[in-house]
């Protein structure tokens, strides 16, 4: 990053006092084919550069118009992806100031713990539909623990 | 200055085939709003009255302020209107459309037009008789974005373009946002495009307007539940729930005034709610047609 001004997101193009595009727009994938409404599928792109570190703890954001235009969706949705991350605490927003990745250097570490809750509720809720026991559940968690834990051993 | 960048109040205009009766519609500044219904809806009436195209047999049109029709000439300076039968000059080049423009309204952004003119893939040395259907649909919202107006009020601006030419239509609607108190009212038979860009949907069929709100309220609360009812479990009729189609054990459920405890009242019934899905505007549109036909014949 040459210039500490600019959005990580991608560089500005201005025409006149305006700006009109930016350019790392594919950053973002809106896609027909994922069943999720839109602002969940946002959120998740959003947590997924806070978890990897592209945006990292305290770094500004762009604005939710900004980024509305930047991936051409419109405001409303991306205010609702901004203000369910805000209430999970992942960003913050200060008045006049704009949007910001929370502070706190275990913010990529939540997400992840986050996103492991949700599978792991998922398997139970599927295994409850099936009438599967709790301990067979557990089995079936061990074995495939073992087998992932054993491949990457291999692969050491 | 009030906040409404479009107002209908109680419009009604009787034709012989189709009556359009009693819109009320308010577009707030800085939005964009998405107007979707089947063919004949009265999607085109609607904005044809906004424009001051068609007189209204009654009720108010407030456009940017102004009343209309009486006012249309002072609304229009900031209105940019694009619609399928529109024409330009077959033997005029872009170029020479574009310095028409240039010579009529102030706010025209030179610097804006040959960037859309590179974007769209267009040449301003152009014959509109030499363009296809879609680069002329380009042309003319070229003619029309590059004002810069307060409002933009195009109708179907998306139809017969390609996937590519539609996806760059789209952009420029989202990037008029960008700047502060500007509006977008178009209609669209692509609930896709709609679905995507707007703040606001309203949603017309047969002359009324169905529904009118928020774009993330309306798709939130409608709903898909798919369930399982083991032999001798009734399905209940259930507030907010429009439509059950059942085969055998398996039943799927429409609800248009989605809450969570619908699914706690299929459970408490003797049912199995397998899943709880979102649906998409392509199938709200048509959930809802089909629930508006089935009252006509009702």
């Amino acid at each position: 990053m040459s210039n500490p001004l600019e959005f990580p997101l991608g560089r500005k193009c201005l025409t006149g006092s305006l700006t009109v595009y930016t350019v790392y727009t594919q950053m973002f994938v809106i896609s027909q084919s994922d069943k999720r409404p839109m602002y969940l599928q946002i959120m998740e792109q959003m947590k997924q550069r806070i978890a990897v570190g592209d945006w990292a703890p305290g770094q500004a954001i762009p604005s939710i118009r900004q980024l509305a235009v930047d991936i051409g969706v419109s405001v409303i949705t991306v205010k609702r992806a901004y203000l369910e991350l805000e209430r999970e605490g992942m960003i913050v927003t200060r008045q006049g100031k704009g949007c910001f990745v929370a502070s706190g250097s275990d913010i990529g570490a939540r997400i992840r713990e986050q996103e492991l809750a949700q599978h792991l509720e998922q398997a139970v809720r599927s295994a409850a539909m099936m009438g599967l026991s709790q301990k067979n559940l557990e089995k079936r968690i061990r074995a495939i623990y073992d087998r992932v834990t054993d491949k990457e051993k291999e692969t050491v | 200055m009030n906040d409404y960048a479009i107002e209908l109040n109680g419009v009604c205009k009787s034709y012989r085939f189709f009556e359009l009766q009693d819109v009320a519609l308010r577009l707030q500044r800085g939005t964009i709003m998405g107007l979707i219904g089947p063919n004949g809806a009265g999607k085109s009436t609607t904005i044809r009255i906004l424009m001051g195209l068609v007189c209204p047999d009654r009720g108010e049109v407030r456009v940017l302020g102004h009343r209309i029709p009486d006012e249309q000439v002072a609304a229009k300076w900031d209105i940019g209107f694009a619609s399928d039968d529109m024409r330009l000059y077959d033997s005029r080049t872009l170029g020479w459309h574009i310095n028409f423009m240039k010579s009529i309204y102030s706010s025209w952004d030179d610097t804006y037009a040959q960037l859309l003119l590179k974007r769209f893939g267009l040449h301003a040395e152009q014959k509109i008789k030499g363009l296809s259907h879609g680069q002329r649909v380009k042309a003319t919202l070229l003619l029309v974005f590059a004002r810069r107006p307060k409002l933009l009020v195009l109708d179907e601006p998306t139809t017969g373009l390609d996937p590519v030419a539609r996806h760059d239509i789209l952009r420029e609607l989202t990037a008029v946002m960008v700047e502060d108190g500007r509006s977008v009212l178009f209609s669209s038979q692509n609930t896709q495009d709609v679905e995507q860009i707007s703040d606001q949907i309203t949603f017309i069929d047969r002359g009324r307007i169905i529904d009118s709100m928020d774009k993330e309220v309306y798709l939130d609360r409608w709903r898909r539940l798919r369930l399982e009812a083991p032999s001798g479990v009734e399905l209940p009729a259930l507030p907010g729930v429009i439509e059950i189609q059942q085969t055998g054990r398996l039943a799927v459920a429409i609800a248009n005034a989605f809450e969570p405890h619908l699914a706690n009242a299929y459970e408490s019934s003797g049912a199995r709610v397998q899943a709880v899905e979102n649906m998409t505007l392509e199938e709200i549109f048509v959930a809802n047609v089909e629930r508006s036909r089935e009252e006509v014949k009702a």
